[in-house]
């Protein structure tokens, strides 16, 4: 059962409520420009009148849990789906009527290695490039200084499918850029790295996004979004619930005070014995000894220690938390960013 | 030009990977090799009979070694996703579809030409109609390579790829006059027998080699131009209703 499914998603907005709340960044008309988008598979809706827009040298994340169509939205731009309706324009060129009119321009890094397990590194490489109509001199001196910039260089002459997990996301990473294309799209370019594997795929991406190509990134990871994203869109059973910049998601929460106690044992109805000691603080127990404490004025610990201690139970810990773009995430979409890694961790990804 | 520097590395990259495999390649050499030598010795070891069983063997050939490695292949692609690599690119359907074609339509022409040189050691090839062989030969691989395309894109399991294909190819040993004339068939399984492409591929050659075709050259061409069409146009549209969901 899906996390959606589960009963687990709050305020689930109407197709109305679908809405772009933030716009690519500048003056320049938008490099992605997607308008309505909808898909269903049979009866079941993937994708529900979807609308936003990505400009030039952003770096634009999609954020939602399984299944919430991050995966079936890239393909509907890559041209791998048909949409069902509405409009994709990448780069002035609509795509809803040629989809293979804009693919030179994008390069696509899918949510599995699929580069071929029977070439080299290097071989896998400069055929990606030949896709794209590079020459032989020109690929190959690419293709080499991919290799040298993933730290592959090594690996260069074994076959793909002898390599390490992280070893093949960097290079199918590599394969997505060999054409220098304007927009790159990521899809869960973390999911089942170990967790340095994943730090370098994140430099990598930063890297990118630096030297200014369009970057298009799904995860579930909301960190990982956090931490590269220039905006991000909130993407949950195929609607888009809020779209803004990383600063405007985290503003609301921002002036909120939270608090995680540590205890040493669990206390039985722990959460209406707080909300009755403590009337004017928001209380979530999150497991058998740890409990969130969210107030809109400084938690003062002193009180909620002697509290737990009339309870017969120890504080081991206390600490202040930085509110985050998790904080938002559960807040409007009422998924828990836990929940969220842990099915994922079931689909056999985890990091 | 883009799109030909695509094309040609596609069919250097499966004729590197699969077709030029030395288990592939001897299967390409053992498979006409046993089949020739079957019918040599069935038919009493006579060198008049290489003619007539020549045309058989050369059809047989190009089947098998242009389907057996397609319909796998792509299908093995297909299952591994490296396949959404060739559809992500930025070239047509018609020329990608081309470009994995190809590898297998001249890997089954070089097969063809392993029973015909067994032939020329074993009777005397001076009196055959080679600007009809050569042609034929390569349409009947381009027809058999498109019949595998049209098997791959049809099933999502490798296992299914190769039941299926050996649906269509062991029929068409019995029906397509390959070693028996259709004349000789059962009434009723005459009109399979020219529903089938190869029927008029082997018919070409039957002319060629020893001057007995049923139907006149240009219609046996013609109509196996057709069922090179249609079967390259069904693949095209399976694909894009199939994998291009």
């Amino acid at each position: 059962m899906g996390i959606q499914e589960s009963g687990r998603v709050r305020n689930e907005p109407s197709p109305g409520n679908s809405s772009v709340s933030g716009t690519a960044k500048g003056a320049e008309p938008p490099l992605i420009e997607v308008c309505g988008l909808a898909k269903s598979f049979g009866q079941v809706p993937a994708v529900v009148e979807v609308d936003f827009e990505v400009g030039e040298g952003e770096l634009f994340g999609f954020l939602g849990p399984n299944g919430a169509g991050k995966t079936t939205i890239i393909n509907m731009l890559t041209g791998l789906a048909r949409p069902d309706a509405g409009s994709i324009r990448i780069a002035g060129i609509d795509c809803s009527l040629d989809p293979k009119a804009a693919q030179h321009l994008v390069g696509i890094v899918p949510d599995e290695s699929n580069l071929y397990p029977e070439l080299t590194g290097f071989d896998n490489l400069c055929f990606c490039g030949a896709l794209y109509g590079m020459k032989k001199k020109a690929r190959e001196a690419r293709g080499r200084d991919l290799l040298k910039e993933f730290g592959l260089s090594e690996a260069a002459g074994r076959k793909f499918g002898g390599y390490s997990k992280g070893m093949k996301r960097r290079l199918t990473i590599a394969a997505g850029i060999i054409h220098e294309p304007r927009i790159l799209f990521l899809d869960e370019p973390t999911t089942g790295i170990d967790v340095s594997g994943a730090r370098q795929i994140r430099r990598v991406v930063s890297d990118l996004h630096g030297g200014g190509t369009t970057i298009f990134l799904t995860t579930h990871y909301i960190e990982e979004a956090e931490r590269l994203c220039d905006r991000i869109a909130f993407i949950v059973s195929g609607r888009i619930i809020r779209t803004d910049t990383v600063e405007r998601l985290i503003e609301p929460v921002l002036e909120r005070h939270v608090m995680h106690i540590a205890f040493s044992r669990r206390v039985p109805e722990l959460d209406e014995k707080l909300a009755s000691a403590f009337p004017r603080i928001e209380c979530c127990v999150q497991g058998e000894g740890l409990v969130r404490i969210e107030a809109d004025e400084p938690v003062r610990v002193g009180p909620i220690v002697r509290f737990f201690e009339e309870q017969g139970v120890e504080v081991t810990e206390a600490r202040r938390m930085r509110p985050s773009l998790e904080d938002v995430f559960v807040r409007i979409t009422g998924i828990e960013a836990e929940a969220m890694r842990k099915e994922k961790e079931k689909m056999g990804g985890g990091v | 030009m883009r799109e030909w520097i695509a094309f040609w590395n596609i069919l250097v990259k499966d004729m590197r990977a699969y077709y030029l495999k030395p288990p592939n390649i001897s299967w390409g050499l053992i498979f006409p090799l046993a089949w020739t030598g079957m019918f040599f010795v069935k038919s009493g070891g006579e060198v008049s009979s290489v003619m007539s069983l020549l045309p058989g063997v050369v059809t047989l050939s190009i089947l098998f070694g242009t389907t057996s490695m397609l319909a796998v292949t792509v299908t093995f692609e297909k299952r591994n996703r490296s396949f959404e690599r060739l559809l992500l690119a930025p070239i047509s359907l018609e020329l990608l579809m081309l470009a994995k074609t190809s590898g297998a339509i001249a890997f089954g022409v070089a097969n063809a030409f392993v029973p015909i040189v067994m032939g020329a050691f074993l009777a005397d090839l001076s009196g055959v109609a080679w600007p009809s062989v050569v042609p034929a030969v390569v349409l009947i691989a381009v027809a058999s390579a498109f019949l595998g395309l049209f098997i791959a894109v049809s099933v999502s399991e490798v296992f299914e790829a190769q039941t299926f294909s050996n649906f269509f190819r062991f029929p068409m040993i019995f029906l397509c006059g390959l070693f028996f004339p259709i004349e000789k068939l059962p009434t009723f399984l005459k009109p399979l027998s020219y529903m089938l492409p190869l029927t008029y591929g082997a018919d070409i050659l039957h002319g060629a080699f020893s001057g007995s075709s049923v139907l006149p050259p240009v219609a046996d061409f013609g109509l196996l131009l057709l069922f090179c069409l249609l079967l390259f146009i069904v693949s095209l549209k399976n694909v894009r209703t199939r994998w291009i969901l």
